[in-house]
């Protein structure tokens, strides 16, 4: 034990309302702590966190000469801030305060009184022994490069990053696509409010792409993210395009020039539906307005023999790079903001429903941009043989709120599939089957326009399609006529629809390189793929990793609406850390106690910042507290015991073990 | 051992994964076996074995260490070096007379609050089925103390190349 004549500590015990309160007996924690070593006072009181909380631990320190602080409530992710500054302001190091977690970590978890306050008690014993080892520290303090990185240049990185650059920041905007506008540059009409998604997105596309702080890089990747908060060195690995972005006019003369004379390629952003040529331009309003050479298909660049027409039509313009090579491009950013999106369920996964079987099964996005008049049919819904759909079902809930696919709920398949019927009727007058498990219309508008598809003659039906087949006698799958299978909750009967068209409304899910995305960022994801928040309600745009901000589909699934709110808030918690200029470190690195070092070089090896050197001269390990970030592994294993760690010395950590195991 | 029997186990948790994990089962009021008390580290690279070894001395019939998956490290790679000394500890503690499986290391990243307060309760519950650790009884339960201090020395002369 830790003792010091010296050491006077107070002991806090939060209620909590009755959050604690209602599960560990406050009163008898605090006795309880009155009998430890060294304790001068402990108390309860009803919020510690409050004003005069915060108020009480302050008089305490002035009136009883207080020099530790210990605190038993919330999880110090939370609190440990305010009671550091409560402490400071009145007088003391802010570091020589301790919480005790007998919230999240014994009131909320445990369903017995005794137990519960028993393993208050260990924790409580704990810190008040840990704290005793607390020395004063100096806050430390690092730069904040005042430049940001968006990633992603969906409607999510295009907001954000057109915020950041108003606000006169630099801002570097990475799209894997040749151009940015991501999925909502595919859809057609956007709802409630059918507002035609290119009117409304093109001219934000366009201010990116002639913002003077916005940098845009297509065609790239992040590769690696290097550094910490403040100083993020990020390497963008840059695919080649084959034509000069700085050179091309966007007349698109070399795809008329190509010496394919008629597109031949399945156009990816056409879901497959149209064909393209190998130079090629995802959409007519594509930004940056520059073409692409597909080099799988492409003569010149899969066998090195072609007429390079492209290259006559170009002409003088010579914007054509056939030896482009992919390059990587470092930058320097203070903050990150990772708006990556998400991908359409692939729903060939589920065979009753027969995607990828029946030609006549579509899915939603397939259907956008069918409808949509810069798609394949210039906005014609059509079937696969050309002809004008008569009946058509839609399913709601392809892949979501399904245990077998994903549990959750994708929020804005109800309101998509409820527009796609309408655009349907508007422009087929055919008749329209809605199948939903639940229609969830929860935002501004929405409610009215479930109502307004109702009254234009839709028809809903409440219950699951368990089943797609060809009818009968009609030959293959091929020949068209499907038999949509429902059983029909309200009627309380299988119902078998006849229709010649199927749209499933499928799910949204995390990006498919979710997994290498969220390591290279140094973020988690939730259970359901999709990256994880700071705090659900309080921080839902920051990330565990603090310079690294989500914004967007790719936080989860959500509408057009909700995705430029995020992204606004996600560029203003950027714009935070890069006007304050510096953010605040926790001082928890590691250091050597000279005297005790052999120079075995054992820590040198372990550390993934090559924070450690060897100083050859004095035969010892020397730590660079600017580099190291405090993980604690080169102390654990310094055989002498001479690496050490601010706020986790082995003296402390073994205090606190000595509390867990002893007192209780 | 009767059914009432209550193990007393220390848990190292790692700040950013699994720690956050221990938050997020509080947010969601997911109940857990309470004879586990937790401690807080940066990473699970700060567990010293020395501190497993003295939870042990001071009476912990377990000790569990959870930290980020593989390859999720907040500190790159650090967890690694978890499982080395994890492999080393099971094996040290083995040749003191120690039951291995009271040492359990668990990955349990920020979201999975449900996952980590199960490991906690599985873990508990196989604790409970060994026992207290009766650290002299292990010893003296198989009567062959010298016959196992001889095996220790003769593995490592196999594993140093040299005559016992």
């Amino acid at each position: 034990m830790i003792s010091d004549e010296t050491l006077r500590i107070g002991v806090y015990v939060c209620h909590c309302g009755s959050n604690i309160a209602g599960m560990v007996d406050v009163e008898k924690l605090a006795t309880f702590a009155e009998g430890l070593p060294h304790v001068v006072l402990a108390r309860h009181y009803k919020y510690m966190c409050s004003d005069p909380g915060q108020e009480l631990v302050k008089k305490d320190i002035a009136t009883f000469d207080l020099n530790r602080i210990v605190v038993a409530a919330c999880s110090p992710n939370l609190h440990e801030p305010t009671f550091r500054r409560a402490a400071e302001a009145a007088g003391l190091n802010r570091f020589l305060v301790q919480m005790a977690n007998i919230r999240e970590q014994v009131s909320w978890v445990t369903a017995d009184k005794d137990e519960a306050l028993e393993k208050a008690q260990a924790h409580l014993a704990a810190a008040i022994r840990r704290v005793a080892g607390h020395e004063p520290l100096q806050r430390e303090f690092v730069r904040i490069t005042p430049r940001a990185m968006v990633v992603g240049g969906g409607i999510a990185g295009i907001q954000a990053a057109l915020t950041l650059a108003d606000a006169g920041k630099e801002v570097i905007l990475v799209e894997r696509q040749p151009s940015i506008g991501g999925h909502m540059a595919m859809f057609d009409k956007t709802f409630p409010t059918m507002d035609c998604a290119a009117c409304i997105l093109t001219p934000k596309m366009t201010a990116v792409k002639l913002h003077p702080n916005i940098k845009m890089l297509t065609c790239s990747d992040v590769q690696s993210v290097e550094g910490s908060v403040g100083s993020y060195k990020v390497k963008v690995r840059r695919r080649p395009r084959y034509i000069d972005e700085n050179m091309c006019v966007g007349c698109m003369q070399c795809i008329d020039g190509c010496v394919f004379t008629k597109p031949k390629f399945p156009n990816p952003f056409d879901q497959g539906l149209g064909l393209r040529k190998p130079v090629w331009i995802p959409f007519p309003q594509a930004v940056p307005p520059v073409p692409v050479v597909d080099p799988e298909v492409c003569l010149q660049l899969s066998r090195g023999k072609c007429k390079q027409t492209c290259v006559e039509a170009c002409g003088e313009r010579n914007a054509f790079r056939f030896d482009q090579q992919e390059t990587i491009e470092e930058y320097e950013v203070g903050a990150i903001v990772v708006a990556t999106g998400f991908q359409a369920f692939d729903p060939s996964v589920i065979p009753y429903y027969g995607y990828g079987t029946y030609p006549n099964v579509y899915t939603s996005l397939e259907v956008e941009r069918l409808l949509n008049a810069g798609g394949p049919t210039s906005g014609k819904l059509v079937l696969r043989d050309g002809s004008t759909p008569k009946r058509v079902g839609i399913i709601h809930c392809v892949g979501s709120r399904d245990a077998n696919f994903h549990a959750y709920c994708s929020r804005v398949c109800c309101m998509y599939a409820l527009k796609l019927a309408h655009l349907v009727r508007e422009k087929t007058e055919a008749e329209v089957y809605n199948c939903y498990i639940d229609i969830r219309t929860p935002g501004k508008g929405f409610e009215e326009f479930y109502n307004r598809v109702q009254n234009e003659g839709v028809q809903f039906i409440r219950g699951k399609v368990a089943d797609i087949t060809p009818v009968a006698g009609q030959g293959t799958a091929a020949d068209g006529g499907l038999v949509m299978q429902v059983d029909d909750t309200l009627l309380g009967t299988i119902r078998k629809i006849n229709v010649d068209m199927v749209i499933l409304a499928v799910a949204l899910e995390a990006q498919a390189d979710t997994a290498d995305v969220r390591r290279t960022f140094g973020i988690s994801c939730s259970t359901e793929g999709f990256f994880l928040e700071k705090h659900p309600k309080l921080a839902p745009v920051n990330t565990a990793n603090d310079g690294v901000l989500i914004a967007g589909a790719c936080q989860g699934a959500k509408d057009i609406p909700d995705t430029v709110a995020q992204a606004d808030a996600a560029a203003a918690k950027a714009l935070v850390l890069i006007d304050s200029g510096q953010i605040e470190l926790e001082p928890n690195t590691a250091w050597i106690k000279e005297d005790m070092c052999s120079g075995c070089m054992t820590c040198i090896s372990l550390c993934p910042y090559k924070a450690i050197s060897h100083d050859a001269d004095r035969k010892i390990a020397v730590i660079d507290a600017a580099l190291c970030k405090g993980c604690g592994t080169c102390v654990a294993a310094c055989p002498s015991g001479a690496a050490k760690q601010h706020l986790f010395a082995d003296e402390q950590i073994n205090e606190e073990l000595e509390g867990l195991m002893n007192y209780v | 051992m009767s059914e009432a029997f209550k193990p007393k186990i220390v848990a190292f948790l790692c700040n950013w994964c699994s720690y956050t994990a221990s938050d997020l089962a509080g947010t969601a009021r997911i109940k857990y076996s309470p004879q586990v008390r937790i401690l807080r580290v940066m990473c699970s690279g700060r567990v010293d074995p020395a501190f497993v070894l003295k939870a042990f001395a001071l009476g912990a019939d377990g000790v569990m260490i959870a930290g980020c998956h593989p390859g999720d490290c907040h500190y790159i790679e650090q967890n690694y070096k978890t499982i080395r000394r994890h492999a080393m500890l099971r094996y040290f503690l083995e040749q003191m007379g120690i039951e291995p499986e009271r040492l359990r290391l668990v990955w349990a990243s920020a979201a999975e609050g449900q996952y980590l307060a199960e490991s906690i309760d599985s873990f508990v519950a196989d604790v409970q089925k060994l026992g207290a650790l009766n650290w002299s009884a292990n010893w003296e339960e198989d009567g062959q103390r010298e016959e196992m201090l001889a095996e220790i020395v003769r593995e490592h002369a196999a594993v140093m190349e040299v005559q016992p």
